[in-house]
C-alpha cells in the first residue's frame, strides 16, 4: 500500500470583489506516493502545487476528494489523531528565515517537540536523539546549538528543520520549495540530504517550480497546470520524453547552461515569448482533461 | 565605452564599523553590452548596483571613481545625481514587481515620474504605447492598479518605464528571479531586445542564476566575498572558467538531465566570509581545495588571456608557466 493516496482531491476559492466568482484551485487530481520515493510537483505560480501541499498537511481542506494516509483518511481525524498524524508527516516551506521564531534558540524549537511528543523521553536519551539527527543532515551540534536563528545560514536553518521532522517517526516529508531562498552553491546539497533520506525509506512530496531540480531528485513527476494534472510518470519519462505541449514548453523555457534558447542569428519572436504557455485563456473548466496512458506509467492529459 | 568603473570601494556605516561589500572594484561595460553580475547572497553585487544610481544613507563611497560615456558621476552626491537617473543611468530594483506605486494607477505613475524628470507625459505618450505594445501589453494596463497585474506583466511595466527616456545604462537587479520558467524566458529575451533596439545602450544584470546570465549576457563578472573574483565573455565562463569558485559554482548548478542516479552533484562546503572582518588574502582560501601559501595575500584581479581576469594565484601562476 502507498504511504499516501490523493484521490480526486478538488479545491475552489471563492473570489469576492467585483469580479466574484470561484477559482479552480485543483481539480480532481490523484496520485500516490510510496515509501522511499520522491514525488516531483511541478507548475508554475498558481498551478495549485502549494494548495496540495497545504491539503496533504491538513493546513486547509479539500473541497471534494480525499487524502489518504496509510489507509486512514485524514479527513476525519481529531485532535489527537492529528498530533499523532504531525509524527508521522512534516511539512518544509521555502523560506527558513521566517519559518522560525527569531526569539527561540534551535534548542528551543526541539524544546517544543519533545513536550508534545516525548515528554517521558530523559534528558540523556534527548540529548543524543538530536545529536544523531543533527548528524544526519550534515550539521556540526556545536555550530547550531544554543543559537538563534539570525546566527544561522539558510542552509543551515533549513537542514535544522528536517533534523527536527527526522526527530519524528517522520514517514512524509512535504517540501515546498525548499531550496528557492538558498544560494546555489549550498542548494545541492540539500537535494543530496533529501536523496539520502528518500534512500532511508522516507517518501518525499518535493514541490518546484524549477524543472532541472525536480529532474535531480525525483522518481515520478507530476506536472500541474491550472489545477490539473497535464501530465505524469517517471520523471526519465516525463522529462526525456515529454507528450504534453505544456510541458515541451516549460522544458524548452528552462535557461541551460550550454544550450541556448535561440541560436546566434536567429530571429526572437517576442510575441511568442510573451505568450506564456500556462496563461489560462477563458474560463477553466470544472472537469479536468482526460489522462490516457502513453506508456506503462506515463500518463498525459488531453490539451485544453 | 559606456560605464567605467574604477577601484571602487563602498562601505555601509554601522556602529560596529565599516563594512565594506564593494571592495576595490574595477570594471567597465561597452556600447551594446550586457553584462551579467553573479554572485551569491551577500557578495556585494546588489550594493554595486544600486551604489551607481542612488546611494542610501548609510552608504558612502570610500574610494574610487565611475564614469558614464565619459562623464564622471557624483555618486556620492545625491542631489547632483538626479539629472542623471533615469535619463542617462536607470534601474529595475530587485523585487520590481512591488516597485510600483499601488495606490497609483500605472498612466498617473509613469506621468509622475517623467514629470519628476522634466518631461511632459504628453511628448512621450505614443512611445510608452508602442513599448507597451511591444512587450505584449496592451495599452489597456495604463487604467490599471498594479494589483490588477500579474508578476510578469508588472515585470515587464517596470522594464518598460524604467528604460523609457533611452537611459545609457540599465541596471536589472534580480529581474528574473520570482518568476516562473516561462516568464523568465519572457523577461530575459525582452532585455535583450530593448538593448537590440537601443533603449538602452548597455546593461549590468543581476542574478545569483548563471544559467540565466548564460541565455542574456555577453560577459559575466563574478564576484565573491565583496571582491571581483572572474570576468570574461558568457561562453569562456560558462565553458572554460578558471577561478576555482566559478569552477565549484558551476559544477554544483543541476542541468536538465541530470539525475542524482547517474551523477551526484556537491556544493561548496562552508559560507562565505563575514564582511564586518574579513580574511586578509583570498576571501575564496577557506573553501578552496586548492588553496595554497601564497592565498594568505590577496591576489590581484589581472588579465590572465585576451578578455579574461581573474584573481587567483594559482590560476596565475598556471597561465604564466603555461
Amino acid at each position: 500500500m502507498s504511504t499516501l493516496q490523493i484521490e480526486q482531491v478538488s479545491k475552489l476559492y471563492r473570489t469576492s470583489g467585483l469580479a466574484g466568482g470561484v477559482t479552480r484551485a485543483l481539480r480532481e487530481v490523484s496520485f500516490d506516493i510510496d515509501q522511499g520515493e520522491v514525488v516531483t510537483l511541478i507548475g508554475e505560480s498558481g498551478s495549485g502545487k502549494t494548495t496540495l501541499g497545504k491539503i496533504v498537511l491538513r493546513l486547509i481542506t479539500a473541497s471534494s476528494g480525499k487524502v489518504v494516509f496509510q489507509g486512514a483518511d485524514i479527513a476525519g481525524f481529531g485532535r489527537a489523531e492529528l498530533r499523532e498524524y504531525y509524527r508521522y508527516v512534516q511539512g518544509i516551506f521555502q523560506d527558513p528565515f521566517s519559518s522560525y521564531n527569531p526569539i527561540y534558540k534551535a534548542d528551543r524549537v526541539f524544546e517544543m517537540l519533545r513536550d508534545v511528543y516525548f515528554p517521558r523521553v530523559p534528558q540523556r536519551a534527548w540529548e543524543a536523539k538530536i545529536d544523531s539527527a543533527l548528524e544526519a543532515v550534515t550539521l556540526n551540534p556545536g555550530d547550531v546549538r544554543n543559537r538563534y536563528p539570525h546566527q544561522l545560514s539558510g542552509g543551515q536553518l533549513q537542514r535544522l528543520l528536517i533534523a527536527r521532522a527526522l526527530l519524528l517517526d517522520v514517514k512524509l516529508l512535504i517540501a515546498d520549495e525548499v531550496i528557492s531562498m538558498l544560494d546555489a552553491s549550498t542548494r545541492v546539497d540539500i537535494l543530496n540530504l533529501l536523496v539520502s533520506l528518500k534512500r532511508a525509506g522516507l517518501a518525499i512530496l518535493f514541490i518546484t517550480h524549477d524543472l532541472s531540480l525536480g529532474n535531480y531528485v525525483s522518481d515520478r513527476t507530476v506536472i500541474l497546470r491550472r489545477g490539473a494534472i497535464a501530465e505524469m510518470g517517471p520523471t526519465p519519462a516525463v522529462f526525456g520524453n515529454p507528450q504534453h505541449s505544456y510541458t515541451k514548453a516549460l522544458l524548452d523555457a528552462v535557461p541551460q547552461l550550454h544550450k541556448k534558447w535561440h541560436s546566434p542569428g536567429a530571429v526572437r519572436d517576442v510575441s511568442a515569448a510573451t505568450r506564456r504557455p500556462g496563461r489560462s485563456v477563458g474560463p477553466v473548466a470544472l472537469a479536468p482533461p482526460a489522462l490516457t496512458e502513453c506508456e506503462p506509467g506515463h500518463l498525459v492529459a488531453v490539451e485544453e | 565605452m559606456t560605464v567605467r568603473v574604477e577601484n571602487l570601494k563602498i562601505a555601509y556605516r554601522t556602529l560596529a564599523g565599516d563594512v565594506c561589500p564593494v571592495d576595490d572594484v574595477s570594471f567597465s561595460v561597452g556600447d551594446d553590452e550586457i553584462m551579467g553580475l553573479a554572485g551569491e547572497s551577500g557578495c556585494g553585487k546588489s550594493t554595486l548596483g544600486t551604489s551607481l544610481i542612488r546611494l542610501e544613507t548609510r552608504m558612502a563611497v570610500l574610494g574610487g571613481k565611475v564614469e558614464l560615456d565619459g562623464v564622471e558621476l557624483p555618486i556620492d552626491d545625491d542631489r547632483a545625481m538626479r539629472r542623471y537617473r533615469m535619463k542617462e543611468i536607470s534601474l529595475v530594483p530587485q523585487y520590481a514587481m512591488s516597485a510600483l506605486n499601488p495606490t497609483r494607477k500605472i498612466r498617473r505613475l509613469a506621468a509622475d515620474l517623467l514629470r519628476c524628470h522634466g518631461v511632459g507625459y504628453g511628448e512621450i505618450a505614443d512611445e510608452l504605447r508602442r513599448r507597451l505594445d511591444l512587450v505584449g501589453l496592451d495599452a489597456g494596463v495604463l487604467d490599471r492598479y498594479p494589483f490588477e497585474l500579474s508578476g510578469g506583466m508588472r515585470q515587464r511595466v517596470t522594464l518598460v518605464l524604467s528604460t523609457l527616456l533611452n537611459p545609457s545604462l540599465l541596471i536589472a537587479d534580480e529581474v528574473t528571479s520570482a518568476l516562473d520558467v516561462s516568464t523568465q524566458r519572457a523577461v530575459g529575451e525582452l532585455m535583450m531586445e530593448f538593448r537590440d533596439r537601443r533603449f538602452v545602450k548597455s546593461m549590468i544584470a543581476i542574478t545569483h542564476d548563471l544559467s540565466i546570465l548564460a541565455q542574456i549576457a555577453d560577459s559575466i563578472l563574478v564576484m565573491y566575498a565583496g571582491r571581483l573574483a572572474e570576468k570574461a565573455g558568457s561562453d569562456t565562463i560558462v565553458n572554460s572558467p578558471l577561478h576555482p569558485y566559478t569552477q565549484l559554482l558551476l559544477a554544483s548548478l543541476p542541468a536538465v538531465g541530470v539525475r542524482h542516479d547517474d551523477t551526484t552533484l556537491v556544493g561548496i562546503p562552508g559560507r562565505p566570509p563575514p564582511l564586518s572582518n574579513p580574511p586578509a588574502g583570498c576571501r575564496f582560501a577557506d573553501r578552496c581545495p586548492f588553496a595554497y601559501a601564497r592565498c594568505k595575500e590577496q591576489p590581484p584581479f589581472t588579465e590572465v588571456r585576451p578578455g579574461h581576469q581573474v584573481a587567483c594565484w594559482k590560476v596565475a601562476e598556471e597561465v604564466q608557466a603555461a
